[in-house]
């Protein structure tokens, strides 16, 4: 982490909180994970105005609404792609893409594969409850497949999907996991995310405690990655692939080069563009 | 985590980050508590919010300063979170002012605690002297509390039932 101690706080947590009261539920894992974003930018000493904060549809992807940064509550599952366009028209911005794991796997599960790939300096933070909370608790792709509930009797038998390790196949630059219930680790992992250059996903536990209220426990199951984070992708492959799902800290750290635009984006290179189309 | 603080400017850095996130949380709950139609509990979180304000004042004037910030993972806090804050996860929307109270109470327990352990492991007779009198100001804000506790009922066995619940699973 390459940045001198600030002698007084420049911003805090209110800096980056907008008026707007979280219609979440109370005891919602995504607080903590509000807390998080906030903590980091404030951190980071970004000002409001240089991030944009980008989202699809549900429970998770309201934070937009929530904060003072810019903000784009988009279409389901299509963040990455409005966030990708963002980015590479105004590179300077930070972007930092807000999803659930509903919105990010299943919806949008083939533009989440394609970010990782095409590697545009952006991060993607997954809040991932293992439920559609907003649409009142179906299965989502990370749902066991044995979660017995009323609208899947005995569970969807289903394997679930595996986040971390499609993100790395898919070529993320930088892989980590973190818990809601510990809002200054993940702050840790966001500022690490939002530093590396590339496409950074951020997969955080955050329990949906209306329709998944077991997941209470998940505080208890987490645990820190007991290694350093790898850069070689086979070693980081065989640690997710071994991973029980709870182990938190950052898997691993790629030096891919960053996808940027070839095309100017001043209003000298959009005419040149119209001529050479011009018919 | 080892609880290592053997300055007075980081002992006031703690100090003063645990009031505010405590304010940070109180203002976040209180907040829920309106979207949620429960105005007494919001009223609550307000009134514990303004009260830890005052603690920040404190700490700022005791340190002559804004204290200089750590990063975030940097506070030796030896809970998830910082002591004084209710932690992410607790509360309900139906809950009610007593369990509000409980929690409210956990968290002096707790900043008690921390300020205890740090002037029992501190080697800095300026800084145990300070933690001391930390320690003791909470403790002081628990017995309080309990008083407070004691006037309102307990929640009823079904507290959590709602006719018009949000929960579609059984
Ligand atoms: C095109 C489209 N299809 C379906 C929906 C309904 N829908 C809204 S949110 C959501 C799932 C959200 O789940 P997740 O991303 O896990 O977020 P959570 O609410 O759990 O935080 C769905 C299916 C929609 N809004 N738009
Ligand atoms: S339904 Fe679940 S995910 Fe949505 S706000 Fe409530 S607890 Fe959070």
């Amino acid at each position: 982490m390459n940045k001198a101690e600030p002698l007084i706080a420049r911003y805090s947590h209110k800096d980056y909180k907008s008026a707007v009261k979280p219609i979440w539920c109370p005891g919602c894992g995504h607080f903590g994970v509000e807390s998080s974003l906030f903590r980091a930018l404030a951190y980071l000493e970004l000002p409001p105005e240089q991030v944009a904060v980008v989202s699809g549809i549900g429970c998770s992807s309201r934070i937009p609404a929530y904060t003072q940064c810019y903000g784009f509550h988009g279409v389901h599952g299509r963040a990455p792609a409005v966030a990708t366009g963002l980015k590479l028209a105004r590179p300077e911005l930070t972007v930092i893409v807000t999803s659930g794991d509903g919105d990010a796997f299943s919806i949008g599960g083939n533009h989440f594969i394609h970010a990782c790939r095409r590697n545009v300096d952006m991060t993607l933070l997954v809040m991932d409850n293992e439920v559609y909370g907003m649409t009142k608790g179906q299965p989502s792709p990370t749902t066991p497949a044995d979660w017995d509930s009323k609208i899947a009797p005995g569970g969807t038998g289903v394997n679930p999907f595996a986040p971390l390790a499609v993100a790395l196949a898919s070529g993320a630059n930088f892989i980590a996991r973190g818990f809601s219930g510990d809002p200054n680790g993940v702050a840790r992992l966001l500022v690490e995310a939002i530093q590396h250059p590339g496409f950074s996903f951020v997969q955080v536990l955050s329990p949906c405690v209306t329709y998944r209220p077991e997941e209470k426990f998940w505080k208890k199951m987490v645990h820190s990655s007991s290694v350093e984070p790898t850069h070689d992708p086979a070693v980081a492959g065989h640690r997710l692939l071994s991973d029980d799902g709870f182990t938190t800290g950052v898997f691993y750290i790629g030096n891919r080069p960053t996808y940027t635009a070839t095309v100017g984006t001043s209003d000298n290179d959009l005419s040149a563009i119209e001529e050479e189309l011009a018919i | 985590m080892n609880l290592v603080i053997n300055t007075l400017d980081e002992l006031l850095a703690h100090a003063h980050e645990l009031e505010r996130e405590a304010v940070e949380r109180y203002e976040d709950l209180a907040g829920q508590m309106e979207v949620h139609n429960q105005p007494e509990l919001a009223e609550l979180f307000h009134k514990m919010a303004a009260i830890e304000q005052q603690h920040v004042v404190k700490v700022e004037s005791l340190a002559g300063s804004q204290p200089r910030p750590l990063a975030p993972w940097d506070y030796q806090w030896q809970t998830p979170e910082s002591p004084e804050s209710v932690p992410v996860g607790q509360g309900h929307y139906r809950m009610n002012p007593h369990q509000a109270l409980t929690l409210v109470l956990a968290c002096e327990e707790r900043a008690e605690a921390f300020f205890a352990e740090l002037a029992e492991s501190t080697s800095d007779p300026a800084v145990r002297e300070m933690a001391v009198q930390f320690a003791a100001e909470e403790k002081q804000h628990a017995e309080l509390l309990k008083e407070w506790l004691a006037r309102y009922p307990e929640p009823k066995a079904d507290w959590w039932q709602d006719l018009d619940d949000p929960i579609a699973q059984e």
